[in-house]
């Protein structure tokens, strides 16, 4: 059974890379990596959102919009299908969490909230958080799965943006192209780094 | 040698600013700083006097790649040799019409010379086409982006063919060592400036690209293989389906550790890859803490996964003393994972790249059915996280020194 957890976190992590395997969450990724700092605030912040988003979402799921999910309710209503309300639910609970984040820095490290700006409420509509859900739903992982795939989804979106920001600032020291300085060097590095994480390409777990 | 000079000095005036071959700029001064040692000295405010610099140290790794270079093309004839002696078709190619034409048609196994020629044969367009495609790319940066043409083209073009397998298409080493020499380097501003090894970059980007070419059970022997029962597998390709019992059977360690197995041309020696790494590690051109550090971090992979029993994993059991002959694990660790470039600069995050190194390249090798291969892309993965070593010793000695005056 912890195998089978391991084998999640691990596949999670390094070969199904939210950032560079799926290309997800691409904004924030390209536009928050400028330095390690920020980065790693972003990175946290997406870990706790996924981790804890994508079990209330597989809760809902299971116990809300599932067809059948109701009848724990009352047996009458077993023959409601509410799945179409999905993108809606998710999204809700995704921007609630966000909510609770934004707060909670605004609050305690108000440094990194300021230099996170609008990228932490954008997490909200960061493709990465709401991917992770729907991956969650379309291969009906049980709630276990669902907090390892959403800890391990968070962790490897951190690893990679961490990774492209110490990258961008070990690059104060090149000289690109003036037309490619910016984001087209960033959208070639992020080419470059998925190269490299494809060492985990083929894994079975 | 005065002669020379001569003629470089009465020539310079066409070349620098306002001459009128002003463009070509980097081409004279190509050849005239390999020729003599540059006449300029740092202006400015550091000055460091050291006999060694860049064109120094990246000779000395063209130097330390002499016997990796024989090796290839000693190896590349011979495993084409044993396997024709052992029943396998020769190519259908002109390196074999040249081979006949030449009266050396019998592809004698035990004849030194037939082997290095016919291993030349194979070696020699690599290595040509590298750097004419190459140089280019490089030239071109230079001319337009007016910085130099150095040194560490010239390891980049050697590292990269003894990289390949000698059956590589010649168009597809172009296309490689051409991502490798732009995407991986110069975009990034030139030598020195670059994340990940140039031709680490250019291997993995045809890895990928053409997976047919570059891995398999074919591409290793320049013989027809697959025919009449003759495997042109390599070992660890072989370990990996018939369980590392095969090992044992089959081959001889000696065999192995120096080089007279199938595998990319200049990767199966690790002798040689071992005398290479003694010259560096004299000279102080290439990092003895990030070698220590990959064989440990290789030792404690490959232990930790020995005590692993797996009936489906063959490869689980394959001790530490075989995975260090065996594939492009030496040269790995010594020539590419050590380019003082993409690895980490801080002495202690050097310890942890090379370590990182070693555990990654067990690791994929084992665990990951579809790369039986795994040192390139383990220093491919870890060079992406070099920055990231550097910046936490950095931060751990700012913290240590905070504390040593806040008292």
């Amino acid at each position: 059974m912890l195998e089978h957890y391991l084998g999640l976190a691990v596949k999670t992590i390094f070969v199904e890379n939210m950032a560079l395997a799926f290309f997800l969450g691409m904004c924030s990724f390209l536009a928050v990596s400028k330095k390690i700092n920020t980065a790693f605030g972003l990175g946290l912040a997406v870990i706790f959102v996924l981790t804890v988003t994508v079990p209330i979402n597989n809760l809902l799921f299971n116990y809300a919009l599932k067809e059948g999910s109701l009848s724990w309710l009352h047996p009458d209503l077993a023959g409601y299908d509410l799945s179409f309300l999905g993108f809606l639910c998710y999204i809700g609970t995704i921007a609630a969490m966000v909510q609770i984040v934004e707060m909670t820095l605004d609050r305690f490290v108000p440094t990194l909230y300021a230099a996170l700006g609008v990228f932490l409420p954008l997490i909200a509509v960061n493709c990465a958080i709401l991917g992770a859900s729907l991956f969650m739903v379309e291969r009906d992982y049980n709630f276990g799965e669902s907090v390892v795939f959403g800890l391990g989804s968070g962790i490897g979106w951190f690893l990679a943006v961490v990774a492209l920001a110490s990258i961008r600032e070990r690059m104060r020291y090149s000289n690109v192209p003036p037309a490619l300085r910016g984001l087209g060097m960033t959208f070639i590095l992020t080419g470059l780094m998925a190269i490299g994480f494809m060492a985990f390409g083929g894994i079975q777990l | 040698m005065k002669i020379l000079r001569t003629i470089l000095d009465s020539q310079a005036r066409h070349f620098h600013k306002g001459g009128k071959l002003e463009a070509a700029y980097p081409f004279y001064e190509a050849l005239d700083t390999f020729l003599f040692t540059p006449g300029e000295v740092t202006k400015g405010s550091s000055h460091v006097r050291d006999g060694l610099d860049l064109k120094r140290m990246m000779v000395t790794v063209v130097i330390s790649l002499v016997p990796a270079v024989f090796m290839a093309m000693y190896n590349t004839g011979l495993q084409a040799h044993r396997a024709i002696s052992q029943g396998a078709l020769p190519l259908e190619t002109w390196q074999t019409a040249v081979m006949i034409h030449l009266g050396l048609g019998a592809f004698d196994p035990g004849d030194l010379l037939a082997c290095m020629l016919h291993g030349a044969l194979y070696y020699l367009p690599v290595l040509l086409v590298t750097f004419l495609i190459g140089g280019h790319c490089e030239a071109l940066f230079a001319v337009v982006r007016k910085h130099e043409i150095n040194e560490g083209f010239l390891v980049t073009g050697m590292l990269f063919p003894l990289t390949l397998p000698p059956t590589i298409p010649l168009w597809q080493v172009a296309l490689g060592i051409a991502f490798g020499i732009i995407v991986g380097k110069e975009i990034f501003g030139g030598t020195g400036m670059n994340i990940l090894n140039p031709a680490l970059t250019a291997r993995a980007f045809l890895f990928f690209a053409y997976p047919a070419e570059i891995s398999g059970n074919k591409v290793w022997v320049a013989a027809q293989t697959s025919a009449d029962g003759v495997s042109g597998a390599t070992w660890l390709a072989e370990a990996a389906t018939l369980g590392h019992q095969v090992l044992l059977e089959g081959l001889s360690w000696w065999d192995a550790f120096l080089g007279f197995i199938p595998g990319s041309m200049g990767e199966t020696s690790t002798l040689g890859c071992l005398v290479g790494a003694l010259i560096l590690i004299v000279t102080k051109v290439g990092s003895w803490r990030i070698m220590l550090s990959v064989v440990l971090g290789s030792l404690a992979a490959s232990t930790l996964l020995n005590a692993i029993t797996s009936e489906t994993n063959p490869l689980l059991a394959v001790p530490f003393g075989w995975h260090v002959v065996l594939g492009g694990w030496a040269f790995g660790a010594v020539y590419m994972a050590t380019d003082p470039v993409s690895a980490s600069h801080s002495n202690s995050g050097k310890y942890v790249y090379g370590l990182c190194i070693g555990v990654l390249a067990i690791l994929i090798r084992v665990v990951n059915p579809a790369y039986p291969e795994g040192m390139m892309l383990a220093i491919l993965f870890v060079n992406l996280f070099a920055g990231l070593i550097d910046y936490f010793v950095v931060q751990a000695n700012l913290k240590r020194r905070r504390a040593r005056y806040a008292a």
